[in-house]
């Protein structure tokens, strides 16, 4: 434990980073598969090949493999950035993926007499979406949501491998001056765990208040 | 193409969705011309730092690193599955002092990081005298973290069998056991055998956590290879587009096999991805 107290501002530093990469490239994540989300469902071929390519893509390669690519290739072909930076981005557009796949299952999931009502009562595409398509969509898709944020936190462990300081480097790099593993690690581990049943609450309680019996 | 948001599209639909199609097209290939164009400017096209690729010896050492990447996952495939399954029939156990712990692991693992479970078998467990050789360095790790996505799978598989199967088995006399081992389970892992087929998918990438433990598989081959012969882009193009076929190959399967399921695997499917 005391060495836990003793090393608390590098990790306490380490945390902070982690909870930086997380919030950032959640939420660019977000907007992002928003995006790959209306390129899957909209009506236009091109774009719909444009989404799934998008999709597989992603989906396929390791995050690490994104990484490192991006960490060291990127500055051979003239694009230079931050450590930090680069991970954020490598992660949004990984997980957007994900949030874009999740996302289209809501959509997916509104029963097609919806729409057609919709369409009906004369709205527009735009209301159509705005009043009946996406609320019902956003509700069904908290839970899953809520745990490609907590992947992401996980995922956020690999920036280290890339030369960010996050969380896990920084208990690694206790860890090597220290040589006292067990607490540092599983003080470590606990913090990660926190962040997920705090995210992990805070979807249970949405979900309840949200939910949608069909 | 009829879905919730779009009807059959009349003239004006079709003229507006002609004009995107356009518009699509073109972005799509300014974007590839942007990275052509990139790529040209800094020197990473000619033909000296691709040709290595043309040639047998590397994809001999990058195939190598790809079998080894194989032999870790099925490996922890293995072992992660008959964990899971372990601890998603302790999770459906009548007794709650068998269903108590196996929740506890499934919900503390699935919050921490593989890298740090790799770290803590990397460096902890050295110091309490339990130094493995590096294949299992990699392999713990990767067992340790992926049994609880299994279980929870597996779990999702179990409570998906309609109660009655098992109302069935006891009717007739079988075991809590019998019943589990000869009505659910054979048709649980029917319906998550994609489910499982996915997830191995997701422990395959895992694998490229070697590149921080020095085991030899793909990706680490691929720093090794960068660093002997300087060609990093190139390189980790490589490695990518292999990673890119073999996944997108299991990924395919993935989908057949749910193709073939008979009906209710999309609730289970949402199911799963709650749980």
């Amino acid at each position: 434990m005391g060495v836990l107290l003793e090393h608390l501002p590098e990790l306490w530093q380490g945390l902070i980073v982690t909870f930086q990469l997380t919030a950032a490239s959640f939420a660019g994540a977000a907007v992002l598969g928003v995006l790959v989300c209306a390129l899957r469902v909209s009506p236009v071929g091109v774009l719909r090949a444009l989404g799934t390519a998008y999709v597989e893509t992603l989906q396929n390669l390791p995050l690490l493999v994104l990484l490192v690519l991006a960490f060291f290739g990127l500055p051979e072909i003239g694009i230079k950035a931050e450590p930090l930076v680069t991970a954020i981005v490598v992660i949004a557009v990984y997980e957007a993926a994900y949030i874009g796949e999740a996302l289209r299952s809501g959509v997916n999931s509104v029963s097609k007499g919806q729409g057609e009502a919709a369409r009906a009562i004369g709205l527009t595409f735009g209301q159509s979406l705005r009043h009946v398509v996406l609320p019902q969509a956003l509700r069904t898709v908290v839970q899953p949501i809520g745990n490609i944020f907590i992947a992401t936190t996980m995922n956020t462990a690999l920036a280290g491998a890339i030369s960010v300081v996050d969380l896990t480097a920084s208990a690694q790099r206790v860890n090597l001056v220290e040589a006292q593993p067990i607490p540092i690690f599983v003080g470590a581990g606990v913090a990660y765990g926190l962040i997920a049943a705090a995210a992990g609450f805070v979807t249970g309680r949405l979900e309840r208040r949200l939910v949608i019996l069909r | 193409m009829s879905t919730v948001l779009f009807d059959e599209p009349g003239p004006k639909a079709r003229r507006r969705i002609r004009a995107a199609t356009a518009l699509g097209t073109l972005a799509a290939v300014a974007l590839v011309a942007l990275a052509v164009r990139q790529f040209a400017a800094n020197g990473q096209l000619d033909a000296a730092r691709w040709q290595p690729y043309a040639t047998w010896p590397m994809w001999r050492y990058l195939l190598d690193g790809l079998w080894s990447t194989f032999l870790a996952a099925v490996v922890s495939a293995a072992l992660s599955m008959a964990f899971g399954l372990a601890l998603a029939l302790g999770r459906v156990s009548p007794r709650a002092w068998v269903r108590g712990p196996a929740a506890a692991y499934v919900e503390v693992v699935r919050t921490i990081p593989a890298l740090l479970l790799v770290y803590v078998v990397l460096f902890a467990l050295p110091r309490y005298g339990l130094d493995l050789p590096l294949f299992w360095k990699l392999v713990v790790p990767l067992t340790v973290s992926n049994a609880a996505a299994y279980a929870e799978i597996f779990r999702a598989g179990i409570n998906s069998i309609e109660r009655g199967q098992t109302e069935a088995g006891l009717a007739v006399g079988l075991t809590r056991l019998q019943t589990m081992r000869l009505i659910v389970l054979p048709q649980a892992a029917r319906r998550v055998l994609p489910s499982l087929v996915s997830q191995s998918v997701g422990l395959l990438k895992d694998t490229s956590l070697g590149f921080i433990v020095s085991y030899g598989e793909l990706l680490y081959s691929g720093k090794v290879l960068a660093a002997y012969n300087g060609l990093l882009i190139q390189t980790y193009l490589v490695v990518a587009l292999i990673y890119l076929v073999v996944n997108a190959s299991l990924s395919k399967l993935a989908r057949t096999l749910e193709a073939r399921q008979p009906t209710s695997s999309v609730t289970l499917r949402r199911r799963i991805a709650r749980a």
